[in-house]
């Protein structure tokens, strides 16, 4: 397929600007470009064709089932999409004086009073565009937290070594050291290490409960109350919150802080489909560290401040605002009974499709899982030299989505699965036949499905040669 | 099955150590260049650093994932294979030429094991 910047003819225009209605504005001389910038030229119906083509070669989760695990790749409501394309949403700008936007403020508002609820905890910034920036937007708080307090021995952060590797990567940002706490046998985090670990070095632990195994942690009070007893701050990594959502809450678990991912739990497109966003939400006697700015009322509006210890801010402006506009779509559609259905009905979808599964692959961690589950090939891959890899690939050929592969790290040869509630007992009987059918394949000619996906427009990319030799830009 | 060089020591991590004299080649074990996959990038320590028993010096960045390597020993990192950096693929081609890095002023070790010892080790992990 050719790239766009191949397919481009001189000469060939297009005016994709609506008409200006305002009065034009010259900019001075110095700051006048003297040359266009060269733009692939290409008429409106090849770049039509272009786009289309493109979505014809990806796999989104309007494709087919996409159990990535700790992805979250749940259904994105249609009618979120039409609540964000509202014009009173979409025609303003961010430097509009707070007076002549107070709806969307509003918004920013109600999905924060919603999400602290869901959440246990007390206020909340949406300024983090994802996930990570949300680690470390929490990560600076924790730091603002101690030092204000004179409190500056507090260099460490304990992750659990199932963490995702952001968890470890935000915390170095920020300045602390990392010390790891392995995982017991039976997938929790395991006490007596943590306890070693404890001390007045600590300035907090981060943890994602379930964990990256699908697993509740049974200890969780213990480890929060362990770590608050130390002097550290408890962080709660949302990743995996579908599972818990409306059911149990991190504030009520010993969490101060939390970020979560509204792309994957709160049903809005991400993993190429659209921005993500990664609020933070804090227990009270955090908020003043907040980023900047705040909503807070006056008499008789809703306008911005900065909380007094502020970290400052991390992003421009107030986040990734029509995402959180189809998070409070979704939130508002399920109402407080439905989106705890939404995680029973997620726990419930991947315990069905585990015990589909468990009787050819090895789970990595028996018994019930939560949201996701995990399985390890290595015996698969002793017995018949087929890697995760080379099943994940497999699985392209049959139109599912792969797992996660090769994560977590602390099980060898790891799919994780995780169907999510959007999906229906048929998609999932479907989906088993075919890793079935794929195990079996294994054993009878390992040789095809090191050689698969044979279905797909694009077959297997070198990655090796991709992350050996990078090739970031088209020289046009 | 992993092949395990005569002569060299190895510990639980899958490093193993080679003693010339008094300076000690750290490297990775054909059982963990196996484990991680080809591997694309290799972040490698600064002559001069300060390395303790346990301690994390270098991480290696497979199409997998990045995993840190531990450091067998205690002491000062003398010379490091710059070859790596340009050539990583090095590390599982040849596992047991390619070594990561030098240290001396040696002042501590950890519980490393012998060839046999260690094929045993790798028995018992499947």
């Amino acid at each position: 397929m050719q790239l766009i910047f191949e397919k481009s003819r001189e000469g060939i225009s297009q005016s994709i600007l609506p008409v200006c209605d305002v009065a034009k504005y010259q900019f001075a001389p110095q700051l006048q470009r003297q040359t266009a910038p060269r733009l692939p030229q290409v008429s409106e119906n090849e770049l039509s064709r272009h786009y289309s083509q493109l979505a014809r070669r990806s796999f989104g989760v309007n494709s087919g089932f996409y159990p990535l695990g700790s992805c979250t790749m749940k259904y994105n409501p249609k009618i979120d999409e039409e609540m964000a394309a509202l014009s009173g949403f979409t025609a303003i700008h961010p430097l509009q004086p707070p007076r002549t936007v107070q709806g969307c403020m509003q918004v920013l508002e109600l999905t924060g009073k919603l999400l602290c609820e869901i959440c246990g905890m007390d206020d909340m910034t949406f300024q983090p565009s994802a996930g990570a920036h949300g680690e470390f937007t929490g990560m600076m708080m924790i730091k603002a937290y101690h030092r204000l307090r004179g409190d500056l021995g507090r260099t460490k952060i304990i992750v659990p070594d199932s963490a995702h590797g952001t968890n470890p990567a935000s915390a170095a940002m920020n300045g602390f050291s990392i010390v790891n706490v392995p995982s017991a046998a039976d997938g929790c985090v395991d006490i007596e290490a943590l306890k070693s670990v404890l001390g007045d070095d600590v300035a907090g632990l981060m943890l994602t409960n379930p964990n990256t195994m699908g697993l509740f942690d049974k200890n969780i009070l213990q480890i929060t109350r362990l770590v608050h007893d130390a002097g550290g701050l408890n962080y709660y990594d949302g990743a995996n919150l579908n599972a818990i959502m409306g059911v149990v809450r991190p504030g009520d678990m010993g969490f101060d802080l939390i970020h979560l991912n509204l792309h994957k739990t709160f049903a809005t497109p991400h993993g190429g489909g659209g921005p993500g966003s990664g609020p933070v939400g804090c227990k009270k006697f955090l908020a003043d560290f907040l980023p900047a700015p705040v909503l807070y009322h006056t008499c008789c509006a809703l306008d911005f401040a900065a909380p007094p210890q502020s970290i400052g801010k991390v992003r421009a402006f107030w986040g990734n605002f029509l995402v959180i506009v189809k998070a409070l779509t979704y939130l508002l559609t399920l109402g407080g009974e439905g989106v705890k259905q939404a995680a029973q009905n997620a726990v419930l979808n991947a315990n069905y499709f585990k015990s589909l599964l468990e009787d050819d692959y090895d789970l990595a961690v028996p018994g019930i899982c939560m949201h996701e589950f995990v399985l390890s090939l290595e015996r698969l891959k002793k017995e018949t030299g087929v890697t995760a890899l080379d099943i994940a690939k497999g699985l392209l050929d049959c139109g599912v989505h792969p797992p996660t592969i090769y994560f977590p790290l602390i099980v060898h040869e790891a799919l994780m699965i995780e169907p999510t509630e959007t999906e229906s007992p048929e998609t999932m009987d479907e989906a088993a036949v075919c890793f079935k059918k794929l195990y079996k394949l294994a054993y009878k000619d390992p040789a095809s499905l090191h050689n698969s996906p044979q279905t797909t427009p694009i077959r297997r990319p070198d990655e090796v040669a991709a992350a050996r030799n990078l090739r970031l830009r088209y020289r046009f | 099955m992993s092949k395990v060089k005569e002569g060299l020591f190895y510990a639980k991590s899958h490093e193993w150590v080679e003693y010339t004299d008094d300076i000690v080649a750290i490297g990775l074990s054909d059982y963990a260049q196996e484990e991680l996959g080809d591997v694309v990038f290799v972040n490698l320590p600064e002559i001069g650093e300060k390395i303790s028993v346990g301690e994390a010096f270098c991480d290696v960045e497979s199409v997998k994932a990045v995993s840190d390597i531990i450091s067998p020993v205690a002491g000062e990192v003398v010379e490091i294979n710059d070859e790596l950096a340009d050539n990583p693929e090095m590390l599982n081609k040849d596992c047991y030429s390619s070594w990561i890095c030098k240290m001396g002023k040696i002042t501590a070790e950890g519980n490393l094991m012998d060839a046999k010892t260690y094929e045993k080790f790798l028995a018992e992990q499947k």
